[in-house]
Order: C-alpha cells, then sequence, then structure tokens
C-alpha cells in the first residue's frame, strides 16, 4: 500500500496500536473526539473510570492481599509431597498457583474490558521489559505484589521510578539473584547457609545495563558489570517467604570504591552506590535511545525507523524519561501513520485473544481456559523463563503450532465453545461491519472472496483466523 | 528404488542415471543417507533435579550409607526393597525393575557422575544451560536440539523433524530451524473441518512472507498427519499415567507412521526431593516407578523400531551426597544418565566414580563430575545421527575422550 491512510484505515490503525483492539464503540469515540484528544485522554488513565473491569475482576481476592497474606493462606507446604499422595499434591499444587492464577485472568480481563486500553497495554509492555518469572520459587507469591506495587503504579509515569522500583522489589531481587549477592568478604549469613556461595553474583548487574536500560550494545564493559554488581551487593529482601521486603544489609555490601562507566563512586557510600547506578543508567543516553527504540517497536513497527527513534529518544532525554511525553512523541508523529507501517505487526497471543474477543464484543467472564489458551500459544502470562520477557517481532509468533491454536481460538469463539466467552449473536450477523473493524477496505482479494463464499456462520470465524487478523 | 535415493539423484542433476546402473560412489552415498535417515534421538528431561545416588546406588562405596542414614537403599539381597544388583558396586533402585530386563539384554546403558558442569544450583539456570548446551554461558539464542536440526538443513523437510510433546517448545528445541510442539496427535486438527481449505488458501496465497511459511507448514503437517493417522497401528503396550507416558506415546506413534521425525523430546517433573524423598519406596521411587514403566512401554511399542531409536535422559542437576534435616536432599551436582536404543552397547554403567568420601565430594557437599552430558550427547549425535559439526551444537566443548556408549 503506497499511498496514505483513508480517514477509516487511521481510526483502526491508531486504535490497534494504542489499544487491545478497536471496538465499535472506540471507533465511533476516535472518530468524534479525533486521535490526539482521544490519545490525551487515554494518558491520564486515572481520570477514566473503569466499571466494568473492576466488577469483572472484583472476585479475584487474591489481587489484594498483601505479600505476608499470600504466604500464609497459600504455604508452600509440603505435607501432601512427604506422604507421597499424588492427588492432595495436585490439590495443594493448585492452591498455591490460586495468586497466579487469577493475576494471569485479570491482566486478560482488563486487556479485554478496561477503558484504560493504553494505560493496560504499557502495564503489559513494561512487565515485559522488566520481566520475572512467576515460576521462580518464591516468585510464586512476589508476582502479584510486583504487578499491583511496582509496575502498574509507574507505567506512565518517570522511567527512574519505575527502575527504582523494580530494582528494590523482591520480585527482581528473588529472580535475578541479587538478593544473594555479597561481598566476598561478608560474613556469612545465616539466610546463605543452604544454596549460596559467598562473593558476588553478576546476574543482576548485567541484565539491568543489557535488558533493563542501556541496551546489548549500550557500551558498557564486563568490567562494568562487575562494578555494578559491587554496587548492588547488600540490596537483598529481609524473610523472603514472610512479608518479603526491600532490605540493604551493609554486613554484605562491598564497601570499596567503583568505577562505572567511567564514573568513580568512592567508598562507604553504602545503599547509595546502587541507586547512584540507577541515576547514572537512566540518565545514560543509551537508555534513552534503548527504550526509545523498545517503545517505538511496540507501537510502530518490529524495525522502527531511525528518525522516529531519534525523537523519542530527545524527548526522553528533554523530559527526563516522562513515559507519556515519549508515547505522546512517537503515536503523534506524522510516521505513526505511514502506510508501510499499516497492519505491519504481528499480535502478539494477548493481544490476538483480546482483540478477537473485544471485536465480537464478546461477554468475557474469569475462566482459566481462556488463559489457557494464552499459554497454548506460547505467552502463558507472568511465566516467560528468560530475564529479556516475550519477544515483540513477528517471527517469534508465527509457529505452525501457535498459528493453530489462533485459527482454533477463532472457530471455538465464533462458535460459542470457549468457556468464558459469550459473542452475541448479533455481533456476529454484520460480517462487513466487522471487516471495517478489522481491515477496512483493505482486506486481499483472497480473503474477500473466501468471506463471500463461506456461510453465514462461518464467515466471522474465518476472518478472525485470517492472515489479517494476526497483525495489528 | 527408495525415497530418499530418488530425491539424491534428482538434486544431483543425474537423475536420468536412475534408468541405467547408477555409479557406485552415488549408490554409496544415497545409503549413506538413507541410514542416516530412520535415525531417532529422543530426549527425556527430568526437571527438578533427580537424585542419581538413590536411582543407581553404589552400594559398594559405604560412605554412601554414612551420608544417607534414613534414605539409603538397602543393597541387594534376596527380598524385596532393595537395589537390584548390576555388576556387583552399582544396583539400580527397585522401582526400575521394568529397566533390568533392557539392561540384561544390552540395550539400556548407564553413565553416572554425569551431567552439566557448570556449578549453578539454581534450577532455572541449570535448565537453560543444559538446554542451551553451553553451561555458564546464555548468551546463544536457541536450543542445542534445535541447533542439530539446523546443521542438517535439507530440500524437502518433514514437519515433524523435531517435536517436543507438551504446549510449549523447550529451550532445548527452540531457535531458527522449525520444530514444533504438539500437545496431543489428537488435538492436531482444526476444529472446524469446513474451514481449511478456505484457510490453507488463504494463508498459502498471503502476500504476508512470515504467515504464509508458518500457514503452509501447519497445513502441510494437518495434512500429512490426517494421511498417515488412520494407519499408526495402535500403541501394543501400556504407558503409565502422567506426563512422560502421554509424550513418550505420541512420540512412538509419530515414529511408527513415519513422518520424518528426527528428534523427540518429552519431560517428567517432580524430582525436587527436599523433603521426605523416601528410599526403596516414598516419593522418589513414586516418581521412578513411572519413568521406568514409560521407557520400558516406549522399548515395547517401538519393538524392532528401536534398532533406529536412540532415548537420553537428563536432569539439571544431582542432589547433595549428605540426606538434609529433613529426610530429603537438597540441590546438588553430579547425576546419572540413561542411554537406550538398539545400537547402544548396554548392560554396564560408565563413567568414571569419583567416590564419596568427604574429600572428594564437590564443593563438600555434592557427588563430582567425570562426564560431561554433551560428551554423552555428542556421542550419541555424531555416532547415530551422522553429525559432524558438535563444534556448532556444543560450542566450545569437546570431549576429552569417547564415552564408547555406542555398538
Amino acid at each position: 500500500m503506497s499511498v496514505s491512510l483513508t480517514s477509516e484505515q487511521k481510526t483502526v490503525h491508531f486504535l490497534n496500536r494504542t489499544s487491545f483492539g478497536p471496538t465499535f464503540e472506540s471507533v465511533q469515540r476516535v472518530q468524534r473526539l479525533g486521535a490526539r484528544a482521544y490519545l490525551d485522554e487515554q494518558l491520564e488513565p486515572e481520570k477514566i473510570s473503569d466499571a466494568v473491569a473492576e466488577e469483572k475482576t472484583a472476585g479475584l481476592k487474591t489481587m489484594r492481599l498483601s505479600t505476608r497474606e499470600l504466604f500464609e493462606l497459600y504455604p508452600p507446604t509440603k505435607t501432601a509431597q512427604a506422604q507421597g499422595d499424588r492427588a492432595s499434591m495436585a490439590a495443594e499444587m493448585q492452591q498455591r498457583r490460586l495468586s497466579l492464577q487469577e493475576l494471569q485472568q485479570a491482566r486478560f480481563l482488563r486487556a479485554v474490558h478496561s477503558q484504560r486500553q493504553l494505560y493496560e497495554l504499557m502495564v503489559d509492555f513494561w512487565s515485559n521489559h522488566f520481566n520475572i518469572f512467576a515460576g521462580k520459587g518464591p516468585d510464586l507469591w512476589l508476582t502479584t505484589p510486583y504487578d499491583r506495587e511496582v509496575i502498574r503504579p509507574h507505567a506512565l509515569g518517570q522511567f527512574r521510578d519505575l527502575l527504582l522500583a523494580t530494582a528494590q522489589s523482591p520480585a527482581m531481587l528473588f529472580y535475578l539473584d541479587n538478593w544473594l549477592s555479597s561481598s566476598p568478604n561478608a560474613a556469612p549469613m545465616r539466610a546463605q547457609a543452604i544454596n549460596a556461595r559467598r562473593g558476588i553474583n553478576e546476574n543482576y548487574a548485567r541484565e539491568l545495563m543489557e535488558l533493563h536500560t542501556l541496551g546489548v550494545d549500550g557500551g558498557y564493559t564486563q568490567e562494568d558489570v562487575r562494578e555494578v554488581a559491587r554496587c548492588f551487593t547488600g540490596w537483598t529482601i529481609l524473610r523472603p517467604r514472610n512479608e518479603a521486603e526491600f532490605y540493604f544489609a551493609p554486613r554484605m555490601h562491598d564497601p570499596g570504591a567503583k568505577t562505572v562507566l567511567g564514573t568513580r563512586i568512592p567508598a562507604g557510600g553504602g545503599m547509595e552506590d546502587g541507586t547512584k547506578v540507577l541515576d547514572l543508567l537512566a540518565h545514560h543516553p543509551s537508555t534513552a535511545r534503548f527504550i526509545a527504540t523498545k517503545l517505538a517497536r511496540r507501537f510502530v513497527a518490529d524495525e522502527p525507523a531511525a528518525a522516529l527513534v531519534n525523537q523519542a529518544a530527545d524527548t526522553f532525554r528533554r523530559t527526563d524519561g516522562d513515559i507519556r511525553a515519549v508515547l505522546r512523541t512517537i503515536i503523534n508523529a506524522p510516521e505513526f501513520y505511514a502506510p508501510e507501517f499499516y497492519r505491519a505487526k504481528v499480535k502478539k497471543p494477548l493481544e490476538f485473544a483480546a482483540s478477537a474477543l473485544r471485536a465480537t464484543n464478546a461477554e468475557t467472564k474469569v475462566t482459566h481456559q481462556l488463559v489457557r489458551y494464552l499459554g497454548r500459544m506460547g505467552e502463558p502470562l507472568f511465566l516467560s523463563r528468560p530475564p529479556t520477557g516475550y519477544a515483540d517481532v513477528g517471527a517469534a509468533w508465527a509457529s505452525p503450532d501457535m498459528l493453530l491454536t489462533r485459527m482454533n481460538f477463532a472457530v471455538d469463539l465464533v462458535g460459542n465453545r470457549l468457556d468464558g466467552a459469550k459473542v452475541p449473536p448479533n455481533a456476529l450477523r454484520d460480517v462487513p461491519a466487522l471487516v471495517r473493524l478489522v481491515a477496512p477496505d483493505s482486506l486481499s482479494a483472497e480473503t474477500r472472496e473466501a468471506l463471500a463464499q463461506a456461510s453465514e456462520k462461518e464467515a466471522p470465524a474465518l476472518l478472525l483466523a485470517a492472515p489479517e487478523f494476526q497483525r495489528r | 528404488m527408495n525415497q530418499s535415493r530418488r530425491a539424491f539423484l534428482k538434486s544431483t542433476g543425474l537423475g536420468f542415471l536412475a534408468l541405467a546402473a547408477p555409479p557406485s560412489f552415488l549408490v554409496r552415498a544415497a545409503g549413506a543417507e538413507q541410514d542416516r535417515r530412520g535415525k531417532i534421538l529422543v530426549v527425556v528431561f527430568q526437571r527438578g533435579g533427580m537424585d542419581g545416588l538413590n536411582v543407581v546406588i553404589p552400594f559398594k562405596d559405604r560412605a554412601y550409607y554414612t551420608l544417607r542414614p534414613s534414605i539409603a537403599v538397602a543393597e541387594p539381597a534376596a527380598g524385596e526393597e532393595r537395589a537390584i544388583d548390576l555388576d556387583g558396586f552399582y544396583g539400580l533402585h527397585p522401582a526400575l525393575a521394568p529397566l533390568k530386563k533392557l539392561y540384561d539384554g544390552g540395550q539400556l546403558a548407564i553413565v553416572h557422575a554425569a551431567g552439566s558442569p557448570d556449578n549453578s544450583r539454581s534450577h532455572f539456570d541449570a535448565q537453560d544451560y543444559m538446554e542451551i548446551g553451553t553451561p555458564g554461558l546464555k548468551s546463544l539464542p536457541d536450543g542445542w536440539l534445535n541447533r542439530c536440526l539446523g546443521e542438517d538443513r535439507r530440500a524437502e523437510e518433514s514437519p515433524f523433524r523435531g517435536v517436543a510433546v507438551g504446549a510449549q517448545l523447550p529451550r532445548m528445541l527452540a531457535g531458527t530451524a522449525p520444530a514444533l510442539s504438539i500437545s496431543s496427535i489428537e488435538e492436531f486438527r482444526l476444529r472446524n473441518l469446513t474451514l481449511m481449505p478456505a484457510l490453507q488458501k488463504l494463508y498459502a496465497n498471503s502476500s504476508d512472507p512470515l504467515l504464509r511459511r508458518g500457514g503452509n507448514s501447519l497445513f502441510d503437517a494437518m495434512q500429512r498427519m490426517r494421511a498417515i493417522e488412520a494407519k499408526i497401528p495402535p500403541s501394543t503396550a501400556t504407558y503409565p499415567m502422567g506426563r512422560l507416558g502421554v509424550g513418550l506415546k505420541q512420540i512412538a506413534r509419530l515414529i511408527k507412521a513415519d513422518v520424518g521425525l528426527e528428534i523427540g523430546f518429552a519431560e517428567i517433573e517432580g524430582w525436587d526431593t527436599h523433603v521426605a524423598e523416601g528410599g526403596a519406596t516414598g516419593q522418589l521411587a513414586n516418581r521412578l516407578k513411572e519413568l521406568g514403566a514409560a521407557l520400558a512401554a516406549f522399548h515395547q511399542d517401538l519393538g524392532d523400531r528401536m534398532e533406529d531409536v536412540m532415548v537420553v535422559t537428563m536432569s539439571e542437576f544431582g542432589r547433595t551426597a549428605r540426606e538434609n534435616g529433613n529426610r530429603g536432599t537438597d540441590h546438588g551436582h553430579a547425576n546419572v544418565m540413561f542411554v537406550l536404543g538398539g545400537k547402544v552397547r548396554g548392560g554396564k554403567v560408565y563413567g568414571r566414580w569419583p567416590g564419596l568420601a568427604p574429600e572428594v565430594l564437590y564443593e563438600n557437599r555434592d557427588l563430582a563430575l567425570t562426564t560431561d552430558y554433551r560428551a554423552v550427547c555428542g556421542e550419541v549425535l555424531a555416532r547415530h545421527l551422522a553429525q559432524r559439526n558438535l563444534e556448532k551444537i556444543f560450542p566450545g566443548f569437546r570431549a576429552p575422550a569417547p564415552v564408547g556408549l555406542l555398538v
């Protein structure tokens, strides 16, 4: 497509990128307000009432429990395991996983039903950027507070605040092992007696620079990794299987002087060594560029244009990492609507499933089946093992098995065989209206022909399973 | 003339020679191709860290009994609930009794004190390292089983070359070479078959190269599956309940269906026995019962086809030599591996025994490692799958000496 987008295409494109998929309602609203005003509204989520999403998630009681309550109510007991009783082992396991399941369901329900679409989408973005793996030990319990107290409060805030919150979160300290990292000369601690070896653990320091801030080509060396790790020695967790709070342990800290990225950090800084490193990284030009690139990749294209990345990086630097300002720069840029980026992104499974439910106006309830479907498509929520989180490039999401699962999801959804999602019959009758939500005047000739030949009952499933709907 | 020879001759542009007698070097080359074609490797991953010391018991090493007062398995003698003697030094856990016949028949080899050389005791890291194939390094994006497939690309690729049973492709099989994860053969189908022709056409004609490729492989795989499904003979073996039984049963079906499977992957969880591990009976014994029954069923199910198949088991780490205060064991180091197949020089426990005396324990607590798992796998890859470029598959690793597992 070389000519510029039609107004209808622009609206659908805009909503495909700034929400979990257009709905009839949101298309009308953007048409009425204009994209800019709609964006301004979305960037102040606290002013948008969100009754439906709140009501849908109200029954998920673990979402509101503190870390201590989660551990107390769903303890990692091993009685059944000890007795070798597999039935009660499975029941215990199920119980222990309840908070994770509810968190997965909440993420999914909000993606479908929240009015704060851009906010929810940024929560998902940062969850992947600052990935943790809920399957690693106590992170099964720590992920709920991580989402609630670390990611969500800062998802549209200042980058540096978000960075600090993740650095001090028990979930991240545990996931990337920093809680065990100590000066090689530190006195042995009881908490470390069993599994840990005394000494520096570089895991967090490396990922902090490679994945959270500078990017792998951001200009740091192995020596910097080591020095940063030294700065973070002693950033640990108080009572990791109880209230699990951030705690600075002076006895574990390496008190000597360090040099990070050419900046000298004098001896005796204690906990401040770590915060100094975070400031240094948050204000580093490589970080501005790296975050700008990832956001442009999310909102525009797998390989975003250099000019747009530069603009976004400028905004990041100028505003001291104001996430809202960077989003404005990217989304309001003329490049955002360039025809070559129309439907240029493959939807991640969460984006695919939520957009299908949104387009068909499905009544969605809390069920495991919906969340399990995401797992089978390759994106079990909060369960990305590697610290990179889930990929945001198309090639990661187009395996045969994943495509089959998407097709079957569409078939089940349209056939009303999807436990937890009920599609109103009138939403499926008007296929041309559905096409206008998915690909206004831009279906391929093959898809048009196939839809024309399909029965009334099958056409909507065909549309949601077609190549066009796999992209946004 | 068989398929692969025809393909070979065609691809060399010498197809006309097939009418007359082909030159002998071509016959030999095509024959070698054919030999390699049918070979299959199945990896069984035991997630959680199996306690190898209680699986293949070094009953002649008296330190074993000193270190494990409440969970040791008694040395072989008459009666039940005792280790089954293998060679006068090692004994097999009684729950693995079904494997004894395979060991005696020379089809099962055991490698003790084997595993990953990295000293990580995190499940998470140790599994990653074992799956990436570069212990201590996480920089490679793909798993070593995927690199095996990538090393050996063919023009006419079967979509079933690499298959993991499960929802997700494990790290070991993930990468740029196409590999499939299939939760179940029965469910590997479109749930509305009337849409099949239309969707197949949509994806085949799509101007979107990425989705076209994925769609084409998918419909290709589904069609091949449907074509052969009815012909797959029913299982002649009874597999145990649980994930491994399901996994190996599905893999056996694919092998019998001749869909071009080269690498299969199945897994079994539940080895993290920190508390009340048990000895001859109990928690670990229950897991072993499932493992032994599943492997024996797979072996029986495949019958003569086991000549072409090799199964290798591995777990991210072993467990502490000493039992802990909860009658269990904590994360340790070296472990035990099984290699099962028709071409295995079985009936023997391989690997140097490092001993369990305090001064030889690894980091004062664990069984020391004497055989890198990559030496075991590399030998299977080279000798069984005819992989030539092991440096690509396990970069930076070179086996110090052959283990000698294969005929």
